[in-house]
């Protein structure tokens, strides 16, 4: 922190002006930036004059690692970059990757992968609202959120086998189908949520030291979040109603009865209320899809780019020929290009992917919501205090390693 | 059984929506949106497709600018939304590079990818950013990864490497690792 802070300082000595701005430097070691995310700050007094967000702590190159991966073994990557959605990232790729491959998904898998992208959104919203209320000082709202994400990780791990990282999904199917007894149960533990969402509401909502907080910071009009290429709850907070799941439906969600959740505000307490509405209406999606759940195979029968069933691994020798096929050198995808976007918890997530007509993908590229969504930050922090900084980044529910990938 | 037919009808109606009707869609909208362009700037829709999700059209890189502002403020079309800009290195191609870009209009919900070439030695495109500010990141991490110089762009940094990194990661012929592994610390000694 100090460095900056006297290397600005000492600058301006030498130019012999005196300096009414301070520089602050705030992160990357910070707790209320969420991860690495360190921010340039120039005060003048408490009100923040400039903000310069600079990013890349967390660049692992997922990009040029998955080029150089088969399709499949790319699917890991994609849990690790939003790792608060991670169900929906998987779903994301692997849907671009059928959609090149002309892959239709059998009725079952559309189903399930609805549920779980479902459970994540109120999963990566729990640990959103926990936050947000630490950041402004409310630790009990972080405790009662965490509790109860605890149990729809619970719900991963008996699933996928992995809890925040499932990487459920595969080409043409899922890893798994649903455990025997799992929809009874996720159907009794989805009943109670709402109830625990009043709670969390009653935390807040109406919380005056909250309301100080939130209610007409960082506003911005639809216009121009629209212009930075804003998407997600923080557009559908300034009263723009769009949701890919609603304009371009993917899955089921054409079949399915749910709210947009907007509101008209456009500051941060409004992008409370609308991912509080969002959380809701995936309780509600989530129990349709349970009610509609029809049975048959999960993963298609093409055995072209699914690996055969394992029992027949062990037996036949053109299993295990094709097995080993894929597990090495993989499947080769037509060559060509698709995106396929999806409503993350974030905004608007796709995966653009070329391919050469091999078994790697020429060039992978994620479109990251939170990277867009950060980039309005300095609009949204200019004229306002130092603590409307820490408001902001919460309300903006970033995630570094979807950022910096 | 009646989840069994239930299941067969949901497979029938996707088959529909997926398989007949949305590439007619794609097409006429295409037609449409190219002889417009050509009218506008002659010359300047180099190639255009329909691709397997959504039309796509390579623009000459002279009216790269030109055709995406037309493409944002046209009536009707209105692609106000800078969705994705990036780029893909064709190493042994000519041109070596393609900007994509994939824009979406709130009005006919629908999505269209324009590419434009960039040559690969010194390779120069210009700015998007006076069109969508929202192209700023988006360019700086293309020149980050690609080393696609934007022309006019307002502060072209490095924006996920370090400052002092002089590769371009995302090019086909950087390695994924070699004998030469990269002292990444020396690079940004002057940083602290």
């Amino acid at each position: 922190m100090t460095t900056d802070l006297l290397g600005e300082a000492s600058g301006a000595e030498t130019a012999g002006v005196t300096q009414k701005t301070m520089t602050l430097n705030l992160g990357p070691q910070h707790p209320s930036t969420h991860g690495v995310l360190r921010l340039l700050l120039e005060l003048d007094g408490e009100t923040v004059v400039n903000c310069q967000p600079h990013i890349g702590y967390l660049h692992t190159g997922f990009e040029k690692n998955m080029e150089a991966k088969t399709y499949h073994k790319a699917i890991p990557y994609t849990d690790r970059m939003d790792y608060l959605s991670a169900m929906i990232y998987n779903v994301a790729y692997v849907q671009t990757v059928e959609k090149l491959c002309g892959i239709e998904i059998t009725p079952r898998c559309a189903y399930v992968r609805t549920l779980v992208s479902e459970l994540q959104r109120i999963a990566s919203h729990m640990v959103w609202y926990g936050t947000t209320g630490m950041d402004l000082g409310a630790s009990t709202a972080f405790l009662y959120a965490f509790r109860d994400r605890e149990d729809i990780l619970d719900f991963f791990e008996e699933l996928a086998g992995g809890r925040l990282t499932p990487s459920y999904t595969r080409v043409g199917g899922m890893a798994a189908d649903l455990t025997p007894g799992f929809e009874e149960r996720c159907k009794t533990w989805l009943v109670r949520l709402p109830g625990l969402i009043d709670d969390y509401e009653a935390l807040l909502t109406n919380n005056e030291v909250f309301l100080e907080r939130t209610q007409n910071v960082g506003t911005m009009t639809a216009e121009d979040l629209i212009a930075l290429g804003v998407t997600g709850p923080v557009l559908r907070a300034s009263g723009f109603d769009w949701d890919i799941r609603r304009s371009n439906p993917y899955l089921i969600y054409d079949k399915l009865d749910f709210k947009v959740c907007t509101a008209t505000g456009g500051d941060v307490f409004s992008r409370y209320k609308v991912r509080m509405g969002e959380m809701r209406e995936a309780v509600k999606i989530c129990l349709q899809v349970l009610d509609g759940m029809p049975g048959g195979e999960i993963n298609i029968s093409d055995t072209k780019y699914r690996r055969p069933p394992k029992d027949t691994i062990m037996v036949g020798m053109e299993e295990l020929i094709h097995h080993f096929k894929i597990a090495t050198a993989g499947f080769p995808v037509p060559a060509g290009e698709a995106y396929v976007p999806v409503e993350s918890s974030k905004g608007e997530l796709g995966f653009y992917v070329v391919s050469d007509g091999t078994g790697k993908p020429q060039r992978v590229r994620v479109r990251p919501p939170s990277l867009l969504n950060l980039q309005a930050l300095p609009q949204m922090a200019r004229g306002r205090m130092i603590a409307d900084v820490v408001a902001l980044i919460g309300s903006i529910d970033i995630v570094l390693g979807e950022v910096d990938r | 059984m009646e989840q069994t037919t239930q299941a067969l009808d949901a497979a029938a109606e996707r088959a529909d929506v997926l398989g007949q009707d949305e590439p007619r869609a794609f097409t006429d909208r295409l037609a449409s949106i190219v002889a417009s362009l050509e009218r506008e700037f002659p010359g300047a829709v180099m190639e255009h497709g329909v691709g397997l999700d959504m039309p796509a059209m390579r623009l000459r890189l002279e009216d790269w600018v030109a055709c995406c502002r037309w493409l944002r403020d046209e009536p009707g079309l209105r692609y106000a939304l800078l969705s994705d800009l990036t780029a893909v290195d064709y190493l042994e191609r000519s041109p070596r590079f393609d900007l994509v870009a994939h824009l979406y209009s709130h009005e006919s919900q629908t999505y269209l990818r324009v590419k434009t070439g960039v040559e690969g030695a010194a390779p120069e495109a210009p700015t998007l950013c006076e069109v969508w500010p929202g192209a700023n990141w988006l360019e700086r991490e293309v020149w980050d990864m690609f080393g696609i110089r934007f022309v006019g762009h307002p502060d072209l940094r490095r924006i996920l490497t370090p400052d002092g990194w002089e590769y371009f990661a995302l090019r086909r012929d950087f390695p994924l690792q070699g004998p030469g592994m990269i002292k990444l610390y020396d690079s940004v000694k002057d940083v602290f």
